[in-house]
């Protein structure tokens, strides 16, 4: 089994949500709030949310989505923003800019809607994200196995999906590791594609080990 | 209807339960726990002071309670300290708790001047050398003023909603919430525009309390039979003070309407009505609205209730929270860990817990209330998927695991940017 010149280094991460000053009221003030929130923000309601809402696998994407449905009623805005698949993005402003794009052409189409109350307002808020190292590393296959099923969901989240705003790569760490340390193009490919949407991230690290099993049999 | 009033008293002393973080191993798996431990490594031997005005009753209590054992067995060395004042201090700031929450108060300067000679009364009689101190709502956020210099890390933790607050009092308690390095809040919506960083802090359970602890099904059965519901037919359950807030006759009307589909039981169970008069009148409301059914249950619980709670909760087979208006909603969180499915109103903190068709239902009126509790009886299937989500909602964000991950997370990000 090969062994890795540059091990795996396994964190653990924990986020703090920092309430912003901003709130919208209308779906004209949402679009206005994403024009102007921080980056902070931007990932706050859409990485994070995806993994706070982890364990639910339909109807949910997105707060600006969840909301658009629950507080607007405003079914195929909700549908519009939810089809932006955050693992297309390395960098939060691209999302921002699509989400903005969503946003735009559903007002220009709908200018009666932009003043019309919400439910509830939306509150923007922001993540501050805090690691860890585990102090646990892998440099085989077997020691990356081992690893990976010792993590919490939240840090499976940040190895798996957050990753990519760090590496500004359209990957992840494990699928990173797995190409460049061990030269498993296949896994890494494999790994990289799995459906966090219509799976759950227990369900995507079942997957995951799922095909190291198979990798290592092979 | 059938009425009960529980008249046997006990002991009202707490007990603080010895608390282990691995007691929570089963609930939460280890990874989560282990991970717990990883971020407290980092702050192993670090001082922490919490400081609250009672050290029994209430929320903040219960929650201190358990987590100063979790944070000592994490290797911090906490502190929890409890401010006194007289019975006039503890008045007027049970005014000013009002007149945050948007009451009336007509502002004396007498009340301003004994909150600031208890504060200092409080400032020679504790001390303050820790590295991280967490004042706990409005009565002792004065203490800002015993700061050595800046140092230490300062936290407001404010459990209250100050979404409207009567100017008079948020004026006068505001200078000095602007000293403190950062405050919590339980709800974004409960914030104010304020100077100093705002964080959200979820209220929490604690999944072992008596409350929430699983129960031996022979005892839940006892006490349905004590009280004389029959858990075979359905059981639909607002847990709640009798307080017009929390609506229990809307809850009485909504069961009235199911109840012309559905055989079906209601259970109001909840105190308030001995020691608050409006409690007394409510109360009155309810059995007025609910006289002549003998399957509606109406409860008068006394404060020490938690198991009977408990029990009633996972006898039911919905549980509702129809209240006007709410802070983060307790009963609500308590119902989801409980595999319950929940229809609730769409207020306060409780849209935070109930994902509209996902962990819950959410009602804005007396007949949604009603269909939904319909829906669910004649979708057992997709009451039970909406309980099991409601619960993992809970598992993940909203125990008493979280709270501590939480202030380790403050405690940690304040020392990386100071």
């Amino acid at each position: 089994m090969k062994s890795a010149e540059h091990p795996f280094q396994f964190v653990t991460v924990s986020y703090l949500t920092r309430i912003g000053n901003q709130s919208a009221r209308n779906l004209g003030e949402l679009r206005d709030g994403l024009e102007k929130c921080s980056d902070a923000s931007v990932f706050y309601h859409t990485f994070q949310s995806l993994g706070w809402h982890h364990f639910l696998t339909e109807g949910f994407s997105n707060d600006f989505a969840q909301w658009a449905l629950s507080a607007l009623n405003r079914a195929e805005l909700a549908e519009r923003l939810a089809a932006l698949d955050i693992r297309g993005y390395l960098d939060l402003n691209e999302l921002r800019t699509d989400l903005l794009r969503v946003a735009d052409e559903f007002c220009n189409a709908h200018p009666d809607e932009l003043t019309r109350p919400a439910f509830e307002p939306f509150y923007f808020c922001e993540a501050v994200e805090v690691t860890v190292p585990l102090g646990w590393e892998a440099r085989t296959l077997e020691e990356f196995r081992r690893g990976v099923q010792h993590l919490s969901t939240g840090s499976f989240h940040f190895h798996f999906l957050v990753s990519r705003l760090r590496l500004h790569l359209r990957t992840n760490d494990f699928s990173q590791w797995f190409a460049n340390e061990l030269g498993l193009e296949t896994l890494a490919q494999r790994i990289n594609g799995m459906d966090v949407y219509t799976n759950t991230l227990d369900s995507a690290r079942a997957k995951l080990i799922e095909y190291i099993d198979q990798e290592l049999a092979a | 209807m059938t009425e009960i009033k529980t008249e046997t008293k006990r002991d009202e002393k707490t007990e603080v339960r010895s608390i282990h973080l691995d007691d929570y191993v089963a609930l939460l798996g280890e990874p989560e726990i282990d991970e717990i431990r990883t971020l407290a490594g980092k702050l192993s031997g670090r001082t922490v002071q919490m400081v609250n005005s009672t050290a029994m009753g209430g929320g903040v209590a219960e929650i201190l309670n358990c987590l100063i054992p979790l944070m000592d067995d994490l290797g911090l060395k906490p502190r929890w300290d409890v401010i006194t004042g007289g019975n006039a201090f503890f008045e007027v700031t049970k005014a000013f708790h009002n007149a945050l929450h948007g009451g009336a108060y007509e502002a004396r300067k007498e009340d301003f001047d004994l909150f600031h000679a208890t504060t200092e009364l409080n400032r020679k009689r504790l001390q303050f050398d820790c590295e991280f101190t967490v004042i706990h709502d409005p009565q002792p956020v004065g203490l800002i003023e015993s700061r050595p210099g800046h140092a230490g890390h300062w936290i407001w933790r404010c459990h209250i909603d100050l979404s409207q607050p009567n100017p008079d009092v948020w004026g006068f308690l505001r200078p000095m919430v602007f000293k403190y390095d950062a405050a919590m809040f339980s709800s974004p919506s409960f914030a104010r525009q304020l100077p100093i960083p705002q964080y959200l802090a979820y209220p929490c359970i604690d999944p072992l309390s008596e409350k929430n602890a699983e129960l031996d099904p022979a005892y839940v059965r006892s006490v349905m039979d004590r009280f004389g519901i029959d858990v075979g037919r359905p059981i639909i359950t607002q847990i709640s003070r009798f307080d017009r807030l929390k609506d229990p006759v809307g809850v009485v009307r909504a069961y009235q309407i199911v109840k012309r589909y559905a055989d079906c039981q209601l259970v109001l169970a909840g105190g308030g009505a001995v020691d608050d008069p409006e409690g007394g009148v409510v109360l009155e409301e309810v059995r007025h609205a609910a006289a002549g059914d003998a399957d509606i249950h109406i409860l008068d619980l006394p404060p020490w209730s938690a198991m009977e709670i408990n029990a009633l909760q996972r006898a039911s087979t919905i549980i509702v929270q129809k209240s006007l208006r709410e802070g983060f909603g307790l009963t609500v969180t308590e119902g989801l860990w409980k595999k319950k499915p929940v229809v609730a109103s769409a207020v306060g903190g409780i849209p935070a817990q109930i994902i509209h068709k996902h962990t819950g239902l959410l009602a804005h009126s007396v007949e949604g209330t009603a269909y939904q509790i319909r829906f669910l009886l004649s979708n057992p299937a997709i009451a039970r998927k909406l309980a099991e989500q409601g619960h993992e909602h809970v598992r993940e964000h909203f125990l008493i695991t979280s709270n501590v991950k939480r202030y380790l997370t403050l405690f940690l990000h304040s020392m990386q940017s100071s």
